[in-house]
């Protein structure tokens, strides 16, 4: 009687049959399967870390961090690895930082609305949904074929500049929005005193985005210490004894790695790709911490 | 009166703003960020460019490869070849370049991963949008945006040494590598994308229109099924779009777990294999520069990239023509 | 305080009894009573803050649907207790538009159709359509237009669309949040004579900020004021209802004489 009540009212009103019972049951209905779907959802992703931790745990240990790849699973261990994604790393950030940044502040702060602009922003859209894979057939073709003599061919260097490529869109994006959310007055105040545009900017405008930038900067970093694909498709799947010496070193990185050790039949293969796995996440994780408690700063201060 | 004012009291001499350097500085700045944003524009161009150019080679080298006993193949019929021949093998010695074979396998395992995310990650947002607590909505928003980056790697492990043996449990026909496995997965992948572009799209439609439908007398999931979603339609279907080019470029998932087998069909339980699973299949050997081989890589990849330009260019224009406009 | 009875007892239509509403722990209006009579309009007035909304929304149980408000006491729709209704079956029969208006991002016709195909109404559907849109006075406007999305209406367009609405599904009682203050004069003066005509048939509950419209259009009217609360929050409550006339022209209260002749508020 309490859900009902005169509710019961499933008889005809005046003109209306409103058949309430029928459709509070569809209700009920329409949220169970949305609950469903979001603990599926999560179910499904905890399984996923849950096999990876299982498999993977196990062959973690100091040796596995310093040995160097190896035909014998046991003897097998990821430092090439670990120091070919360091390399690609430093790359990645020393280019694609000051290019991504550059970029934002040109369209944000100096851009009129002329053809170049609007080519540009058009551009940076589509971009960003071309798949990695086409990166690595461009930077096949350009960085490690046409500029060969610079890059050293299949190197860190090739590497590096096709992920840089990949994440510039999502770092001008990014920056754009932090340079964005920086308060008008700051500029005029700043224009009040006599600044140019560039002086407040690198004065004012950019130390108060700063957060928000590199919050940005740090989730496309991510992003590219877990990209495969194109690193592939510029030839960097060779087995690697070493670690790069400089730039135009031949090297193997992180995911590159774990997709060798999966691809082979042994299952103690497959148990050090889960441990390479963890190690990733890992990495993965403190990125993320790290550009969380940065836009957690940029918040306050706004 | 004026002698008080503090600038009066400093040597004249003290205040030399050397403007014009500031400005030739701010000149120097402005060009070189330009030159920076105009990094883009060179990225499509280098994109298309290279694409173009060895798709170029592919189809002028195409005829000579098709010919043999002295039988000439002209362009049209090359042209003709590469998008109707059933069989996709050019690293044979008697080489086929039917690129549907390709195209087949793409769309049969995108098929799949839409068939699972499209509800799983749909319901998910609808779910933390309208019948979470805020409490629980601030805890999963930031993990589904750590899950969409985690590398898909991953999730290649996660198919081929999880998944798979899993499906093979209560599916005998499915194979080491089958379409089913990574299709799967692929969708698992693409869930949190979904769930968290549509959650956005959901979240932002007025409580205005919510109030309005409960006023008149339905019930939640008629507010939420008749008012809110067609509300939120231009976010939801441009996530499900994003998605689905994501999907169709997906490399690692589809190599480690689909299979490298360029079949022609829709048997999901067999391996099969997609545009990208080939570029890897290439790329991992050496394809020497100038070979029909490395001339390939660019044939598929310029198909690649028209198919998820397309699907780019069509949510643009949806999401222009239907986004809704609240004040 | 003072007899706040309508002559007639039978006809009522809604019946508040020593209504408060809390927002969590904040109390946002006290100890309301407030007799609605049937086929009247009645205006709800007073300072910003003051609780009328708030007091407005209990009556078709929209305070439900925010997780942190709670309704004391008792309000009574054809002399049953609204509690024992089921919200959804109240809605219908007590409609309500809101301060801006919020036409669905649909069509003209659906917009009017919603309503009434989720409560299964059973006649013939263009008819209803165009029924509505005469009642709310906007047929001549829209009727070449109908499969047009009411977003593309003006202002004053879409809240007398969102009128038809709700007399669409054949509400008894109308609640109206300050349905003009969105709205240009013109369109204002449009929606109140609407409200004139719509009185033989509903009974109209109206929030307005504007006191001339609320001794334009209303017979009876309730003053609401709001005085600061000790957690430095506002609690809102009951001044004086009586008619109209009485209101503005001879209040029982000080406050309200202060408040009708514009010396605060």
């Amino acid at each position: 009687m309490t859900a009902q009540g005169i509710k019961g009212k499933d008889v005809a009103s005046g003109n209306f049959d409103q058949n309430l019972s029928g459709r509070y049951n569809l209700d009920k209905l329409f949220a169970t399967a949305a609950w469903a779907a979001t603990i599926v959802s999560v179910l499904i992703l905890a399984w996923l870390l849950f096999t990876i931790l299982i498999d993977g745990l196990g062959t973690i240990n100091p040796n596995f961090f310093t040995a160097f790849p190896s035909r014998k699973p046991e003897n097998a261990g990821i430092k090439p690895a670990l120091f070919g994604t360091l390399w690609l790393m430093m790359v990645v950030a020393a280019t694609s930082f000051p290019i991504g940044v550059g970029a934002a502040i040109y369209l944000e702060e100096f851009a009129t609305d002329n053809w170049f602009t609007r080519m540009v922003e058009i551009n940076i859209g589509n971009l960003a949904g071309v798949p990695s894979i086409i990166y690595g057939l461009l930077g096949l073709a350009v960085f490690k074929r046409i500029m060969e003599p610079i890059t050293g061919g299949n190197s860190v260097l090739s590497g590096g500049l096709t992920l840089s490529l990949l994440i510039l869109p999502v770092i001008i994006v990014a920056t754009r929005e932090a340079l964005r959310a920086v308060p008008n007055s700051m500029r005029l105040a700043g224009f009040a005193l006599g600044a140019n545009k560039w002086q407040v900017v690198w004065s004012h405008v950019l130390p108060s985005a700063m957060p928000g930038v590199l919050t940005g900067v740090i989730l496309a970093l991510s992003r590219a210490i877990g990209e495969t694909a194109p690193l592939i498709a510029i030839g960097a799947v060779a087995f690697i004894r070493s670690t790069p010496s400089s730039l135009q070193s031949p090297f193997t990185a992180m995911p590159i790695q774990i997709y060798n050790w999966v691809g082979r039949p042994q299952a103690e293969f497959h148990s050090i790709a889960a441990s390479g796995i963890i190690v990733l996440m890992v990495m993965l994780l403190l990125m993320n911490a790290v550009a969380i408690y940065f836009r957690n700063r940029f918040q306050q201060t706004r | 009166m004026t002698a008080e004012l503090p600038l009066n009291d400093i040597a004249p001499g003290t205040w030399r703003p050397n403007r014009s350097r500031s400005q030739t500085i701010q000149l120097i700045v402005k060009i070189i960020c330009g030159a920076f944003a105009a990094i883009s524009i060179l990225t499509t161009i280098g994109i298309i460019g290279t694409l173009i150019f060895e798709a170029l080679s592919f189809f002028g080298d195409l005829p000579g490869e098709l010919s043999k006993d002295g039988q000439d193949v002209s362009y049209i019929q090359g042209v003709i070849h590469f998008l109707t021949a059933g069989r996709w093998t050019p690293l044979f010695a008697s080489k086929q370049f039917g690129i549907f074979v390709l195209i087949s396998a793409t769309l049969m395992i995108t098929f799949i991963s839409i068939l699972v995310a499209l509800p799983l990650g749909l319901l998910a947002a609808i779910c933390l949008s309208e019948y979470a607590s805020p409490k629980l909505r601030r805890i999963l928003k930031p993990v589904l945006e750590i899950l969409a980056g985690v590398p898909t790697v991953v999730y290649g492990y996660f198919a081929l040494l999880t998944v798979t043996p899993f499906l093979q449990l209560f599916l005998p026909p499915v194979e080491g590598f089958n379409a089913l496995s990574a299709g799967i997965v692929l969708g698992i992948m693409i869930t949190p994308m979904i769930a968290s572009l549509s959650e956005d799209a959901i979240y932002s439609v007025p409580q205005s229109l919510r109030d309005g439908s409960y006023a008149l007398g339905s019930t939640k999931r008629e507010t939420v099924w008749s008012v809110v979603l067609p509300a939120a339609l231009s976010g939801i279907v441009s996530s499900l779009i994003l998605a689905m080019s994501r999907a169709i470029g997906e490399t690692m998932i589809v190599t480690l777990a689909a299979g490298a087998n360029p079949t022609l069909g829709f048997n999901p339980f067999v391996p099969v294999m997609t545009m990208t699973a080939y570029i890897v299949q290439v790329t991992k050997g050496d394809a020497p520069h100038g070979t029909i081989a490395y001339e390939t890589l660019y044939a598929v990849g310029m198909v690649l990239f028209l198919i998820t330009l397309a699907l780019n260019i069509f949510s643009f224009w949806f999401v222009r023509r239907f986004r809704q406009k609240y004040d | 305080m003072q007899d706040t009875r309508p002559q007639t007892m039978t006809d009522v239509a809604l019946k508040a009894e020593k209504i408060s509403v809390y927002y969590g722990s904040n109390l946002a209006v006290k100890d309301v009573f407030l007799d609605i009579p049937r086929n009247q309009i009645v205006a709800f007035i007073g300072p910003s803050g003051c609780g009328k909304s708030t007091v407005l929304r209990c009556f078709n149980r929209m305070n439900d649907l925010i997780p942190i408000a709670r309704v004391d006491g008792n309000i009574s729709f054809n002399g049953e207790d609204i509690k024992r209704f089921d919200p959804v079956e109240l809605r219908r029969r007590v409609g309500m538009v809101f301060q801006k208006p919020n036409p669905f991002p649909k069509s003209i016709y659906e917009n009017i159709a919603f309503g009434a195909r989720i409560n299964g109404y059973q006649g013939d559907m263009d008819e209803l359509v165009e029924r509505s849109l005469k009642g709310a006075a906007l047929w001549d406007e829209v009727k070449d237009k109908l499969k047009d999305s009411g977003l593309g209406l003006s202002g004053g367009q879409q809240q007398r669309l969102c009128i038809a609405r709700a007399i669409a599904i054949e509400p008894e009682v109308i609640l109206m949040d300050e349905p003009c203050s969105a709205l240009d004069p013109i369109s204002t003066l449009k929606v109140e004579e609407l409200m004139h005509d719509l009185k033989s048939q509903y009974t109209i509950v109206i929030v307005t900020h504007n006191m001339q419209q609320a001794s334009r259009v209303s017979d009876r009217t309730a003053f609401f004021n709001a005085q600061a609360t000790e957690a430095g929050g506002k609690m809102g409550y009951l001044v004086e209802y009586d008619e109209t006339q009485v209101i503005f022209s001879n209040p029982r209260e000080e406050y309200t004489r202060d408040y009708v002749s514009g010396r605060f508020g």
